[in-house]
């Protein structure tokens, strides 16, 4: 799929030869070289560990009552380095209403918001390339038909609309990313139509017509890799909407169930305890945003490294 | 110009007619009974089949559309299945505040929003602009529930006693007394389209307080505004900084700008005269693409601070299945969105005369 080992014409101009090895090699070297990229890597990159490794950088299970232990409910965070006396049982982020170890739910969290991110833009951007793809390669009336509900589902309010999907289905995590990635989908079909268009009058398009290449083979083998890119850009800008709308979800009940431990559904089960305990939102809605902010970094940066007019 | 705006309004009927009929049929075939939701989960068959014949659920769904139309050509917008009210009467009493919070919240995203924009751009890479930047890509990544419950907790905990805090719910303070403008303007008798526009203003605590002068009112209603405001604002706040930076960038760039430099215009001449009215044509499209996100945003501001409006009532909707609030609801929301995007061309042709009609 990627353009590898092109032999240039040794008569070419010698500074349009680019001793660089492959499109994904120059991006990611782009994306290194980027400030932004990089602090939304490390950011990802630390929420990924804590996601891998949560058993061991939690000491407590996110969903054991502690009360026995000597936890004191909605207790703030006690942290033996900073003066919190050495009698009292360590908790960094404090104690839920249920008596349960924040630190643990939040860490615990990550696991399920990076996986929310990756499968509900995943969901979306498979089914709204076909879509955008069949449209695009298929034209006429078939084109007509998936555009203009495409349109129709854009106006619609995107939580309103995921709401309404969540309330049709039941609430539950997966019925949520369900709800967002439909809701998402119409973005991707249109960018995926706007770049097949595009691709489809290229002229290997028809040399590889002209050899005999099959329909199918001409949509999943030529056009498809070559239509990738701003999918892949908005994709990743894409991730970190999803995971605020799924949070956002969970928030109003209608997403991840208690006890679950997942940083939006934290939030809107302790919102009531904000003005007395407000470690139980400050934690998770830090989290969540950090999270976030780190998908939005790296989304800005992939888009910037894969701009072929900020290529040098 | 007028029969652009004409033809414009003609355009969108088409696709209003076709989100009418599509949230129309989907309320119709989603799974899920308004029967049972509203009756309870236990509800005999019997009963069920009464409370659908009631409201006509059980006829065909085209019949049901044609019914539903004719009643839209009178003005009906139906009743609700939980409340039995009126759906008109219930957006009167919601719309106002959801548009008053919408408003005051892009006012407070686009005066801020294009001041740091223009800011970041004209000091490009100094430290301002590095970290106004950063704040924006932060400012669009905290979810709007968690920027509200922190803003609560900020403003009436913390500074409780100083002169910031700041009501965290709520329209009014309890013990202040609204006085509805019909009442104030004597018009209770009248029951017309004039006494409709009355009331609809009335629920907007702000506009009202100012209207009729009861300056408590007006003072404690804005103060109970300026947090969901902030909350709801800053996304579209982030968003609009950014594009402002972007486009003003590539307008500086141009050679009309470096050719109004030298002939010795002021820096400040050169942003507000020549650079930011060509800059405004990105600007304006993102602030309009906003006011769309601003309703789904109203659902959590609205959760978050107690406020009785449009966007916590569609949610109670959706969630209870009571169909003619949602289709009431959306009918007003996409007529909003069209009428949205009607301005936004409009103001593309003030804004660029290249662009206005011949």
């Amino acid at each position: 799929m990627s353009v590898t080992n092109v032999q240039l014409d040794p008569l070419a101009d010698p500074l349009a030869h680019r001793p660089s090895g492959t499109l994904w090699r120059d991006t990611l070297r782009n994306i290194v070289r980027q400030r932004n990229a990089r602090v939304g890597l490390l950011i990802l990159g630390t929420l990924l560990f804590c996601a891998i490794f949560a058993d061991v950088i939690a000491a407590d299970d996110p969903n054991k009552v502690l009360f026995d232990q000597g936890a004191k409910r909605l207790a703030g965070p006690c942290i033996h380095l900073l003066g919190c006396p050495a009698a009292s049982s360590e908790h960094l982020f404090g104690i839920d209403a249920n008596g349960r170890d924040e630190f643990a739910r939040v860490v615990f969290g990550a696991r399920i918001s990076l996986q929310v991110g990756f499968l509900t833009v995943g969901f979306a951007i498979i089914i709204g390339s076909l879509l955008g793809l069949v449209a695009g390669y298929a034209g006429g009336w078939i084109e007509s038909a998936i555009m203009r509900v495409m349109d129709v589902l854009l106006v619609f309010p995107a939580l309103l609309l995921a709401i309404a999907i969540v309330s049709a289905l039941g609430p539950g995590l997966i019925n949520a990313q369900l709800a967002i990635g439909i809701v998402a989908i119409p973005v991707y079909a249109r960018i995926m139509r706007a770049s097949v268009l595009t691709v489809r009058e290229s002229d290997y398009i028809t040399a590889s017509r002209a050899l005999g290449e099959s329909p199918a083979g001409l949509v999943f083998r030529r056009i498809l890799p070559n239509s990738l890119t701003p999918i892949i850009v908005s994709g990743t800008l894409g991730i970190a909407g999803a995971v605020l709308d799924v949070a956002a979800l969970s928030f109003l009940g209608l997403g991840a169930q208690p006890p679950t431990a997942e940083w939006g559904s934290m939030v809107g089960q302790d919102r009531g305890f904000v003005f007395t305990a407000p470690h139980l939102v400050f934690f998770p809605g830090v989290a969540l945003a950090l999270t976030v902010f780190g998908f939005n970094l790296l989304g800005d940066g992939l888009r910037d490294a894969l701009d072929p007019r900020l290529n040098r | 110009m007028t029969t652009f705006i004409i033809r414009r309004l003609l355009i969108s009927i088409p696709v209003l007619f076709g989100i009418v009929l599509l949230v129309f049929v989907i309320t119709r075939i989603l799974p899920g009974d308004a029967c049972r939701v509203l009756l309870g989960e236990r509800a005999t068959n019997a009963a069920c089949e009464a409370f659908n014949h009631a409201r006509g659920l059980d006829r065909p769904i085209p019949e049901q559309f044609v019914d539903y139309l004719g009643n839209l050509s009178r003005g009906d917008l139906g009743t609700s299945f939980r409340t039995s009210r009126p759906v008109s009467s219930l957006l009167m009493e919601r719309l106002p505040m959801t548009l008053e919070l919408s408003i005051f919240a892009l006012l407070f995203a686009t005066i801020v929003g294009i001041t740091l924009g223009v800011i970041s751009a004209s000091r490009r890479n100094s430290a301002v602009d590095i970290v106004t930047m950063a704040s924006a890509n932060f400012g669009v990544s905290i979810p709007v529930f968690v920027l509200g419950l922190l803003l609560a907790y900020v403003f009436a905990i913390m500074l409780k006693g100083t002169p910031f805090a700041l009501p965290p719910s709520g329209r009014l303070t309890s013990g202040i007394e609204l006085i509805p403008l019909a009442t104030r303007w004597g018009l209770q008798a009248d029951h017309g389209p004039i006494r409709a526009i009355v009331d609809f203003v009335s629920n907007m605590y702000v506009l009202n307080g100012l209207l009729s002068a009861q300056w408590v009112v007006f003072v404690d209603a804005l103060r109970h505004m300026i947090l969901p405001a902030i909350a709801l604002g800053t996304i579209p706040l982030a968003i609009i900084a950014r594009i402002t930076r972007s486009s003003l960038l590539d307008v500086l760039g141009l050679d009309y700008v470096r050719t109004a430099r030298a002939k010795g215009a002021t820096e400040r001449t050169v942003l507000r005269g020549h650079a930011l009215p060509n800059a405004m044509l990105p600007m304006v499209t993102v602030i309009g693409l906003q006011i769309g996100g601003l309703l789904s945003g109203a659902v959590l501001t609205e959760t978050i601070f107690n406020l009785p409006g449009v966007g916590q009532a569609t949610f109670d909707a959706i969630t209870s299945h009571d169909f003619a609030v949602i289709e009431g609801f959306v009918l007003v929301i996409a007529v909003g969105f069209l009428l949205v995007n009607v301005l936004v061309d409009i103001s593309y042709a003030f804004f660029d005369p290249r662009l206005r009609p011949a």
